[in-house]
């Protein structure tokens, strides 16, 4: 194949593989985002240019080596630290100090925690001898409890359990001790009672429609209760595309961000969401795969724990939508309408490109 | 397996990889097992539990609404429209959908009255009528808004969730107090009428016949709903309409009353109390009906003020009063020829038997007496210069030979003492007065004296306007007793023609001389036309020839059940005047009840009225034969 671009570029370093499953989702997401946007087409451009800005950011960001991805890394995730300190103290948004407002974009720092949590695990456990030991285990867990804890202030529940994930991901692939992991696991089955009394109200009543929905039908458990719904009444086959009733008459609430599962589910019905799952699998499987001949302990951490956190996005968005976990705001990956998810989680597949660019045994 | 084993001292590249490598698979796998569980969940709820969630959508999707039907319309006999639908807005609002609770609703109240005219008798038929419905249905809060109402209240839409103008159709009535006592009103449905009703067929609807022919007739005026299958937003907004049963309108009505008739007893009534009946001999259809003082039911329609009610309520003459229907008053001698009649069927007296009248009557072994209007006395009478003249002395000695029971079972033919059987709720019965019947309800024997003057329609007699009405109908159609109807013909919406309606025939009263009814009817005619008549001012001018009896029905204590002697009385103490008459003599075409209270003599007071409603009915009844 003929070279158009300059020489000092490089071969590009893509995969394939990764990028076509990707472009899958992302088509799907857009061709959903139609439907449950009552066929705006103004929002789907919207969310087509942040898509193409996200694979951009990743094109880019693959074609960066691991190792200056590394050295960046510190300085990251100290820069998102400080965002999350200034969220605290200038943040814009409803009720809740999320957002900050740079004045061309608002930009979620939460948001970014996400990939510079993992990372900074990474980068402290590349170099240290694994399994962890005592002391690396103990630095790891202050590297990703103090966003989690300014996160949680925001107060943002949701996306602090999601870094704390992430963090402890890494930790796993480590190789933490079992005894370890069942310990924290332990610990955590008996703080929830404790978590319970310094949530907030609004954070119980969630909890509380989660568990008894019907409860409340008009209220609290109308999102439950209407996204139930619509999943069910899809069936196999579904109703077909832009024939969602409970969508197209706005009886699912939030259906083109965090409900958005549920438009599908309910046009597609059993299949769409099946075929969904599967390419989802093949993501995180290719991406467990680019870390298993990742050159470093590093990169092999981190491509195996976006890995996984891209399972948790899904598991507990595809919970939430069909009822069998708390509505927390976790959007679904590359099809939930929003711009910051979207591009830090291709910037996050960019890195995990520049792993498989700068693989053990590359030609 | 590759587990923890201690903390190594240098890095070991290879040991690492395989740890990890082992870690990925064991996420791996459990990744697939969780996604498999998700995708369990998804085949339950979108396999197993399919049918009810596709049910429960649906149910989302689609409302069901009622279709209203049209309220029938009512004409009088000759076409003229006497209720009618027209289009106006009423507000209505939907509970469930108010912010606040109760607080809250009533906080909307409270804004709402600034726009529109909101009393405490808007609010609580609100309230009232809240329980009618489900919560997510609209409840009218007021009727027939005004113009300036529904713009104010556009302008201000915005701040009210969950209230809305609706157009609708509002039964009017365009003469207003004329035909209330006849066509009744509608108004607000309540929970008593819902309780009477099919609930299906009122789900929409919002108003009621109350009384009256709309209250007899509500189930054909009303129609049968439709309904309507609608998509519906979250918001409940009507996106397409799947599906539509129409609504079947409700009859039309022709009732057999004249306006034109109504009109003319109305107005010859004048200011006072009284009661104009006016039926066809041929068929028993009811002409007039005219009780005076009478409302507006308009005001009723959308739902009167506590004010206006109490206004009506304390009004002079008790407008909400039906006397045509329900004033009982003593027939005094308009009972005369129904008497007589009895008289000379049962063979008691011939039309050449003469009775002697000095003025003063006594019964065997009393010395009380029964006296005649004229102190003299009108010297030997026979039944047709008895009745002429209104001879008290002839009917006392014929009463007192025919005796209370025979009275009573002569007369019940004539329907004294029962309800005529009209197609409007709410008549009275009257009261026929025997032996039988004073026992059981006074537990007292029957008096002679009782007789004497039952024989001239005082004493214990009570008749209606209408009953009276009916049996001169009855006596000058030859003994046909119809129930009276109001209702000449229907015509419901499929149907091409109006379907007339017959008055039914109670009771053929049997005749054993027709002789003997003609005489009773030479005897009213010279009422009229007469010498001696007592109402020989009804025929001056008159095109026609009209019959008639003039009465005085006295005004007595009903508590004390005593008589009060006629002295020089207040006005409210004095006599009411009767005049029953029918026209023309020769052929009858109507027969009249009219009472005027405390009109004083029959002749003076309620003759001129019946010969007002007569002209005005023959004239136009000739002018309708004299047409090709």
């Amino acid at each position: 194949m003929k070279r158009w671009w300059p020489a000092w570029v490089g071969a590009p370093r893509l995969d394939p593989v990764l990028l076509v499953l990707l472009l899958l989702i992302s088509g799907f997401g857009l061709v959903v985002l139609y439907s449950a946007s009552g066929q705006d087409m103004a929002v789907v451009n919207r969310q087509a240019i942040r898509l193409g800005f996200g694979l951009l950011a990743m094109l880019v960001i693959s074609q960066v080596p691991p190792r200056v991805l590394r050295a960046w890394t510190p300085w990251l995730y100290g820069f998102g630290v400080a965002m999350l300190l200034a969220t605290l103290v200038v943040g814009v948004g409803r009720s809740t100090h999320r957002w900050l407002d740079l004045g061309l974009l608002r930009f979620q720092p939460s948001e970014m925690m996400k990939l510079a949590v993992p990372m900074m695990v990474a980068w402290y456990l590349h170099s240290r001898v694994l399994p962890p030991s005592v002391k690396s285990t103990a630095v790891t867990l202050a590297i990703l409890l103090i966003p989690t804890l300014l996160i949680y202030r925001q107060p943002d529940l949701g996306t602090a359990l999601l870094v704390a994930t992430s963090g402890v991901f890494t930790l796993y692939l480590a190789g933490l001790s079992w005894r370890v992991l069942l310990g924290f696991a332990g610990l955590a089955t008996a703080a929830a009672p404790v978590l319970w009394l310094v949530m907030k109200e609004y954070q119980r009543d969630r909890v509380r429609t989660f568990l008894n929905p019907e409860a409340d039908p008009l209220g609290h458990g109308w999102n439950i209760i209407q996204s139930k719904i619509a999943v069910g009444s899809g069936g196999l086959t579904g109703k077909g595309w832009l024939n969602g009733t409970q969508s197209n008459l706005e009886f699912i609430p939030e259906r083109h961000t965090d409900f958005i599962l549920a438009v599908l589910s309910e046009e597609f019905g059993l299949i769409g969401v099946s075929v969904l799952m599967l390419v989802y699998l093949m993501v995180i499987a290719r991406g467990l795969y680019i870390a298993t001949i990742a050159r470093d302990t590093g990169s092999r951490l981190l491509a195996g724990s976006l890995s996984l956190t891209l399972f948790v996005y899904v598991l507990v968005n595809g919970g939430m939508v069909s009822g069998v976990l708390p509505v927390v705001g976790v959007p679904l990956p590359l099809i939930s309408y929003g711009g910051t998810a979207a591009v830090t989680l291709l910037a996050g597949f960019g890195m995990m490109m520049s792993i498989y660019g700068h693989r053990k045994f590359i030609k | 397996m590759i587990s923890y084993k201690g903390h190594r001292a240098i890095k070991d590249e290879r040991d690492e990889r395989r740890l990890f490598e082992h870690r990925a698979w064991v996420g791996f796998i459990l990744i697939v097992l969780c996604i498999l569980a998700l995708l369990v969940r998804y085949v339950w709820l979108q396999i197993f539990a399919f049918d009810s969630f596709s049910t429960r959508s649906e149910n989302n999707r689609v409302a069901v609404r009622p279709v209203v039907p049209n309220r029938g319309i009512i004409y009088d006999r000759r076409g003229r429209v006497i209720a009618e639908n027209r289009p106006a807005y009423r507000l209505e609002i939907i509970p469930e959908k108010v912010p606040g609770k109760l607080p809250g609703l009533e906080a909307l109240l409270d804004e709402l009255s600034g726009l529109i005219v909101l009393d405490e008798n808007d609010r609580n038929a609100f309230h009232k009528s809240r329980g009618n419905y489900r919560v997510f249905d609209s409840v009218p809060l007021k009727f027939n808004l005004s113009e300036r109402e529904v713009a104010r209240f556009a302008v201000n839409r915005h701040r009210f969730q969950g209230v809305d103008v609706v157009p609708y159709l509002s039964r009017y009535y365009p003469y207003g107090e004329l035909l209330t006592h006849i066509l009744g009103y509608t108004s607000r449905l309540d929970a008593d009428d819902i309780s009477s009703v099919d609930e299906g067929n009122y789900r929409g609807t919002r108003t009621i016949g109350k009384i009256g022919i709309e209250k007899f007739r509500e189930k054909e005026l009303h129609g049968v709903s439709g309904f309507e299958r609608v998509e519906t937003n979250v918001r409940g907004r009507v996106l397409k309409v799947l599906e539509r049963q129409n609504a079947i309108p409700g009859t039309d009505l022709v009732l057999s009353i004249d306006v034109a008739v109504q009109q003319a007893a109305w107005d010859a009534l004048g200011d006072r109390p009284g009661s104009v009946v006016a039926i066809d001999p041929a068929d028993g259809s009811v002409i007039a009906l005219v009780s005076k003082p009478a409302y507006d039911p308009n005001a009723f329609v959308g739902g009167i003020s506590q004010q206006d009610y109490r206004d009506i309520l304390s009004a002079p003459g008790r407008p909400l009063f039906n006397r045509a229907l329900n004033g009982g008053y003593e027939p005094g001698s308009t009972l005369k020829p129904f008497v007589g009649l009895a008289g000379l069927e049962l063979g008691l007296v011939t039309p050449e038997t003469r009775v002697f009248s000095n003025g003063k009557f006594y019964i065997e072994g009393y010395n009380r007496p029964y006296r005649d209007w004229k102190d003299t006395g009108h010297g030997w009478v026979n039944i047709v210069s008895a009745l002429e003249q209104s001879v008290n002395t002839y009917f006392y000695q014929l009463a007192m030979n025919l005796g209370i029971d025979r009275m009573h079972d002569y007369l019940e033919q004539f329907g004294f003492g029962s309800p005529t059987g009209i197609d409007v709720p709410g008549e009275g019965k009257g009261l026929l007065p025997s032996r039988e019947w004073k026992r059981a309800v006074h537990a007292q024997p029957w008096y002679p004296g009782e007789t004497v003057i039952a024989g001239i329609g005082q004493g214990f007699n009570v008749v209606t306007p209408l009953q009276l009405a009916n049996a001169v109908s009855s006596l000058v159609n030859g003994g046909t007793r119809y129930s009276p109807r109001l209702v000449y013909a229907v015509k419901s919406t499929d149907a091409e023609r109006a379907k007339r309606i017959r008055a039914p025939v109670e009771l053929q009263v049997p005749v054993s001389d027709p002789q003997n009814w003609q005489t009773i009817l030479d005897g009213m005619d010279l009422v009229v036309n007469g010498l001696r008549g007592t109402a020989r001012s009804v025929a001056v001018g008159a095109h026609f020839r009209t019959g008639g009896k003039t009465g005085t029905a006295q005004v007595y204590q009903l508590a004390a059940g005593k008589k009060d002697k006629q002295k020089e009385v207040a006005e409210h103490l004095r006599d009411h005047a009767w005049f029953i008459a029918f026209a023309p003599v020769e052929a009858p075409r109507i027969a009249i009840a009219v009472v005027v209270e405390h009109g004083g003599g029959g002749s003076t007071a309620a003759a001129p009225v019946a010969r007002a409603t007569i002209d005005v009915w023959l004239d136009q009844e000739l002018e309708q034969e004299l047409k090709p």
